[in-house]
């Protein structure tokens, strides 16, 4: 008897507890969800995630449109989207908008998806391609189908970026439940989406990664670039797990599907295709 | 563009040879039977979720062949005799950049770093990396996979001169891929390094060599279905003890390891035996080519680290320059051709 009492007791005191914190939290603004904790106490964000919008299409709010490619029809078109970028336009400087007009106008020759270049950041995040988070201590991988393209976040033994390069120069660092992701050392060569939206080689990306439940993560990405942008800006999108069993990052190892379109103008005339 | 991709990677090449020559001084110890009974008292540091920790930055380089030359009759070479050897080699892959020589307006491997001999060796006695059959070299190749061979000669025949196409060209030329990534991690040359990370569930190994990944699951999930067809395979991973097993099968057949069959299995064992080194072992089973499985060591030595992206076909201008090249010579040869008939 005592001892129900005093498990009674417990309870009611962890609950009373349990209504202080929730009520710190809310004031604090702290996320609803807790994610459950890898081995050294850090929020879980492993697994393979996709986003599942419409954003590699175009990240600004657009219509839904005939795709590039004539012979596609309806499977080759543009789905429309809502837009992930906050506020609603990306704040270019006036030449530079002017470059991704041309840039979408031109973007058979010109978006490096089509020749199988690596994605850049944040176009990795939501392609229509799987990525995998694999998370220890000192470094956390971002693995992508995509062209196998992989980022190393480097959590410990932090430096500048050494050199310029196409995934960019990770470092992280765990704020409460979510992990931000500090990218410089981007060359000027890839894109945002297949809508032109570009960047050049001043680009800084922070991302925040955030689980919102045990099969969802908030991603959000601040774009800064000086050189094109007349501020930073901001895109933010939820990612899914995929839960199939046995899901996995297979392998799209594009350059052979590029091959024809990048050097076949060089082709012996005679030889067969 | 095309300038500060250069610049680039001149960058990440004096980087790579700086870290590598900085990791000079602390060479993984030699493999021998000896330091394989040191390890029995080694105990693995462990990740926090439990698993034998492989984590960091590796590599496989050596000198070590694939297989035992034929002048050598024994398995293991006195620290000496490897010395000699090592050099013998060091010297053998200098000279093949002799100023004036074809290999040379490629690359000069010593002069930016990429020779074995500058960076860290994961250091072995073995006379041969094979050290099944007890010979140390590759068991004969049996009739279906000598007919194999004989067909996909006679395809490439078909397909025309290397240099009629782009797809006629090596798989490595074109980025697809090269060697190193594997299954099984051999040896690349150059940048033969290799980055590894675990998390809950899943080992991740990391190539420099076009920065190939390969996320191995270590849930007991069932054997890929035979549909799914890729360049590295698909891999299956389980912990026995502190031994990374991983078994990888639906290879695409399109990069042949030493002429094997699509449906080869190969069986990775990875044991780490001390702080920097890596005991790696594989195993090769194809029916198809070779009557009895064959078995190779190639120790995993541990190295500084970053790995730097090797973004490949991004600045692949060797194929349009090849290409554009073969088709020059065709026109000027048709040119003579011509000129020669009027005459």
């Amino acid at each position: 008897m005592p001892n129900r009492i005093a498990t009674r007791l417990t309870a009611v005191v962890a609950a009373a507890a349990g209504l202080v914190m929730a009520a710190a939290l809310a004031t604090a603004q702290a996320p609803a969800y807790r994610a459950p904790r890898t081995g050294d106490g850090k929020p879980n964000l492993n697994g393979i995630w996709q986003g599942i919008n419409s954003a590699h299409w175009d990240i600004e709010a657009h219509s839904a449109a005939a795709g590039p490619v004539l012979e596609l029809g309806a499977a080759g078109a543009i789905p429309a989207g809502l837009g992930v970028v906050e506020g609603g336009v990306i704040p270019y400087r006036p030449e530079a908008l002017a470059r991704r007009n041309e840039n979408r106008a031109n973007r058979l020759k010109l978006d490096p998806e089509i020749k199988c270049y690596l994605p850049g950041v944040p176009r990795a995040t939501y392609m229509p391609f799987p990525f995998q988070i694999i998370q220890s201590q000192n470094h956390i991988m971002l693995v992508h189908e995509y062209a196998g393209a992989v980022r190393t976040i480097y959590m410990t033994n932090q430096v500048e970026a050494p050199a310029d390069s196409w995934m960019g120069w990770s470092n992280g660092r765990w704020e409460g439940e979510t992990l931000v992701v500090d990218t410089k050392g981007f060359n000027d060569l890839s894109w945002f989406d297949r809508a032109g939206n570009f960047h050049s080689d001043a680009l800084h990306v922070v991302e925040r990664i955030t689980a919102r439940s045990a099969d969802t993560l908030n991603y959000e990405a601040t774009i800064e670039d000086p050189k094109v942008f007349t501020r930073p800006w901001k895109m933010s999108m939820p990612l899914y797990r995929r839960v199939e069993p046995n899901a996995q990052i297979l392998e799209f190892r594009c350059v052979e599907f590029s091959e024809e379109l990048l050097y076949g103008h060089l082709r012996k005339p005679s030889s067969r295709q | 563009m095309n300038r500060r991709s250069l610049v680039s990677i001149g960058v990440l090449t004096l980087a790579t040879a700086a870290l590598a020559s900085a990791s000079l001084a602390g060479q993984a110890p030699a493999a021998s039977p000896r330091a394989a009974a040191a390890a029995k008292a080694y105990t693995p540091p462990r990740t926090p979720d439990g698993q034998p920790d492989l984590q960091g930055f590796w590599t496989n380089s050596t000198y070590v062949p694939l297989e035992r030359p034929k002048d050598v009759t024994k398995e293991f070479y006195t620290p000496e005799e490897a010395e000699v050897a090592i050099k013998r080699a060091a010297v053998r892959e200098a000279s093949q950049t002799e100023p004036g020589t074809t290999a040379d307006v490629h690359y000069d491997f010593s002069q930016f770093g990429l020779d074995r001999s500058q960076s860290t060796i994961a250091r072995s006695l073995r006379t041969s990396l094979v050290v099944d059959p007890p010979e140390g070299r590759i068991p004969a190749v049996n009739a279906e996979g000598q007919k194999r061979a004989a067909e996909r000669a006679a395809a490439r025949k078909t397909a025309g001169g290397q240099y009629d196409s782009v797809q006629n060209m090596p798989t490595g030329s074109r980025c697809i891929i090269m060697g190193g990534a594997g299954p099984p991690l051999m040896n690349a040359g150059y940048n033969a390094n290799y980055q590894i990370v675990q998390a809950p569930g899943y080992v991740m190994i990391l190539t420099e060599m076009i920065h190939d990944v390969r996320v191995i699951p270590l849930d007991g999930r069932s054997a890929p279905p035979q549909g799914v067809r890729q360049w590295t395979g698909l891999s299956r991973g389980r912990w026995e003890g502190n031994t990374l097993v991983v078994e990888t099968t639906n290879f695409n057949g399109k990069n042949p390891f030493r002429g094997a069959s699509e449906n080869m299995k190969v069986t990775e064992r990875f044991t780490r035996v001390a702080d920097d080194t890596i005991d790696y072992t594989f195993t090769i089973e194809d029916p198809a080519t070779w009557d009895r499985t064959w078995t190779a060591e190639a120790p995993l030595a541990k190295t500084g680290g970053p790995i730097f992206e090797f973004a490949c076909h991004e600045t692949n201008y060797g194929i349009a320059n090849i290409l554009a090249g073969a088709r020059a010579e065709e026109k000027a040869a048709a040119e003579r051709a011509v000129k020669k008939g009027s005459n």
